[in-house]
């Protein structure tokens, strides 16, 4: 039997005259994500986009779950296709494909949608007929229309006929790319790679910016970095990752600054730092996974001295979640065991003793001008290492 | 040389072994080492992991390896039984399984678990109903084979681990796919296994390697403690070339194109071995063609591999790792003994030709007219 994914278009239906640009971004994305499984041809139309399998070697269990970590979907389905769109063809197709859960069901019924106002049986006749069929096939079945085990979905389309189960809920947000381009600051942590995630929810192109400190930070640390990169592109598509080298300037800091203001400096000029990055890279924004109150460099005195580095607008999505939250989109994200693994990482190189909780602007900003860190900046940005990260590898 | 024991063991293909031995005279650190030598190592093995998850379908982090099939096997029965006594103190397996399955289900047994053994019906399958059957509210572990390594017979494991989840959707199901892997697509989504255990020697890699799939979530307590190696699971500093090894051979798979061929060279044998008068077959019908079971008259199974050895044409009369006891398989399939005594297990792989096999046929036939029945 010929199966067929069926998806339904999320937010981008209220998007009025740019919905066909989302959708093209949309559809683009999809291909993006199905490479590997097979080929497929994706169309559109009446707000749902058909994946059609061409050939026998597509691997369709892999390929919906891929589609479940597509932005821009609310839910999806997988169907079978009636060889013909009659009646008759739906009556032989829906108890053959639904066997295994109509089996185990107790109740059923079945919900018909006619798009295709051509069809010659109106949408409770289809219901009737196949609620009929089904329990001829399956005599233990009950129809309850409230409250049932399974939903016989029948769907008559302008292109054919689709039988199938109940919806699989899609990963929702908008297509990643429809909401512009900006860089997230990465270490490795529990935090960033949600911040990522939430960010690239919102229709956000991702460029990661990591800091690595070599011989204080190991080849391992930068590792850990790519991996946790690649789970996130499973959602956020392929990315950029650029690695600044930071040892330097980190050097400098031990050297020349404060040691309770080492932590708020050195935040500063990683935002510095990648503000000129998103700049050449025509990103618009920055993003961290700063969480207000969670250590003392994401006081709210902390940030604000943070956030005055950059000029750039900054995203910091969890700010108002706890720590068990973002721990639990993590697992769900699955990067949860990735961002665990013991590895010494920028942040937590020359930590002060006893950081500034409540810090002072002027101060920070003296004591980081004293210091004079420009050209170890500019020597820092003429050596960045650029590494492709793709879902796949 | 004739070499018809590929289930016991396969040669190692020339680029696993090449593999190997850069591993242990140039790759050779410590793949836990801090250093960028060590991660040299690690990444060899990283690479090896994720070879073998492509084969299974699953994702690199949900495969340990071991010292191989029976380390995995065992990890999986006492470490899900330990994980889960508590609440489930029933296993069930199938009484043709490797072994690996069968000994640690007795000793599981002995340490007060009750233990169902399911045996095959006459066709030499494992029907998933009578697996079901056995399964009840207090069982934590199904364990059923993909391939029987004594016969071939191939499981239908996916629907039996369906009917076992209809009856308790918490029992974690392991499939020992040994025998299947490299030769039998072993997806474990399709498969349904939340277990799965494979060797490296049995698809042309070192022996002293395998791997067991963990789907993620599974909880089993380690059999052994140690370092931070494989997240604890298993530690001790991995076999890095043998591991490496076992990576490269299983990129080396090409399971249509080997399996049409081994097709061809077991038709030609059956033709060939069923026309000797005295020979029958004991392996099902559908069974992998890799592995080919007969009875030759009634010479004891001993007598006739160690005539044929004199011609340089190798195989075995069982499992290899029963070491010449009489097989529970052939018994569990209802055959009397005389037949199971007789028994010969002849195993391909992609390096065998129809030399080969025309070289067993004239042998068994010599032994069949010269040596001793019993």
């Amino acid at each position: 039997m010929k199966e067929i994914l069926l998806l339904k278009d999320g937010e981008i239906v209220l998007k009025g005259l740019n919905r066909r640009a989302f959708e093209d971004v949309l559809k683009r994305n999809i291909r993006t994500a199905l490479r590997g499984t097979g080929e497929y041809e994706v169309t559109s139309a009446q707000s749902t986009i058909y994946v059609k399998p061409l050939g026998d070697d597509c691997d369709l269990d892999e390929a919906s779950e891929r589609i479940g970590r597509v932005f821009g979907l609310v839910s999806y389905s997988r169907a079978a296709m009636c060889e013909e769109k009659t009646m008759e063809s739906v009556l032989a197709t829906a108890p053959v494909y639904l066997a295994k859960q109509l089996k185990k069901a107790k109740t059923f019924k079945v919900e018909a949608k006619r798009s295709d106002k051509k069809f010659p049986c109106k949408s409770p006749e289809i219901c009737r007929e196949a609620g009929g069929e089904i329990l001829r096939h399956f005599p233990h079945l009950r129809v309850d229309v409230h409250n049932p085990d399974v939903t016989v979905y029948v769907e008559i389309r302008d292109f054919g006929a689709y039988v199938h189960a109940d919806p699989l809920r899609g990963a929702g947000g908008i297509p990643v790319g429809t909401g512009g381009k900006a860089v997230i600051l990465i270490s490795g942590g529990i935090d960033s790679p949600v911040a990522a995630y939430m960010m690239a929810k919102r229709g956000i192109k991702l460029t990661a910016v990591h800091f690595a400190s070599p011989p204080y930070t190991s080849q391992r640390a930068e590792d850990k970095v790519v991996k946790l990169l690649r789970k996130v592109s499973r959602y956020a598509g392929s990315m950029r990752m650029i690695t600044v080298p930071f040892t330097a300037i980190q050097e400098k800091l031990r050297d020349d600054c404060p040691e309770e203001l080492f932590t708020i400096i050195m935040r500063r000029l990683m935002m510095q730092i990648s503000e000129r990055i998103a700049k050449q890279y025509d990103c618009a924004a920055l993003i961290t996974g700063e969480s207000l109150g969670q250590v003392a460099s994401q006081t709210i005195g902390a940030l604000g001295c943070t956030d005055e580095a950059a000029d750039m607008v900054v995203f910091r999505p969890l700010i108002g979640m706890d720590k068990q939250e973002i721990i639990d989109i993590s697992y769900r994200i699955d990067t949860y065991e990735t961002s665990i693994e013991p590895y010494e990482d920028c942040c937590t190189v020359f930590t002060p003793k006893h950081p500034r909780t409540k810090p002072i602007l002027k101060f920070v900003k003296e004591a980081q001008e004293r210091a004079r860190f420009e050209p170890l900046v500019e020597e820092a940005l003429q050596n960045l290492k650029i590494t492709y990260i793709n879902p796949e590898d | 040389m004739h070499y018809l024991d590929n289930s016991a063991t396969t040669m190692v293909s020339p680029e696993a072994a090449k593999k190997a031995l850069e591993m242990m005279t140039e790759v050779f650190a410590n793949p836990s080492s801090l250093h960028a030598f060590g991660i040299r190592a690690e990444a060899e093995v990283e690479a090896a992991r994720k070879a073998v998850a492509a084969q299974l379908g699953c994702s690199d982090e949900e495969i340990l390896f071991t010292s191989g099939g029976t380390e995995a096997n065992n990890l999986a029965l006492f470490g899900v039984a330990e994980a889960r006594k508590r609440r489930c103190r029933k296993i069930v397996v199938s009484s043709v399984e490797h072994s690996s399955v069968i000994e640690a289900a007795k000793k599981l047994e002995n340490d007060g678990f009750t233990v169902v053994y399911v045996a095959p019906r006459a066709d030499g399958i494992i029907h998933p109903e009578d697996v079901a059957a056995a399964v009840g509210d207090d069982t934590s572990l199904v364990s059923v084979m993909r391939v029987n390594n004594e016969t071939g017979a191939v499981m239908p494991v996916a629907d039996i681990f369906e009917e076992v989840r209809d009856v308790n959707p918490d029992v974690i199901c392991h499939t020992d796919a040994v025998q299947a892997f490299g030769k039998l697509e072993c997806k474990v989504k399709k498969l349904g296994a939340d277990l799965l255990t494979v060797s490296a020697h049995k698809v042309h890699a070192p022996k002293g390697c395998g791997a067991l799939y963990i789907k993620k979530g599974v909880r089993l307590v380690p059999r052994q403690y140690g370092g931070e190696q494989q997240k604890k699971r298993r530690p001790g500093t991995e076999a890095a070339q043998t591991i490496a090894a076992f990576g490269v051979a299983c990129e080396q798979f090409d399971i249509r194109a080997n399996a049409a061929y081994v097709r061809q060279l077991n038709d030609y044998a059956k033709e060939k071995l069923l026309a000797i008068e005295g020979v029958v077959l004991n392996s099902p019908a559908d069974a992998l063609p890799y592995v080919l079971n007969i009875t030759a008259g009634r010479v004891r199974s001993e007598t006739m591999l160690h005539h044929l050895e004199k011609r340089e044409i190798y195989l075995s009369s069982g499992s290899a790792c029963a070491k010449g006891k009489p097989s529970h398989v052939l018994s569990a399939m209802g055959y009397d003994k005389d037949r199971a005594d007789s028994a010969l297990r002849v195993s391909f792989s992609k390096y065998n030709t129809k030399e080969d096999i025309d070289a067993l046929a004239e042998g068994i036939a010599i032994g069949l007219r010269t040596l001793a029945h019993a």
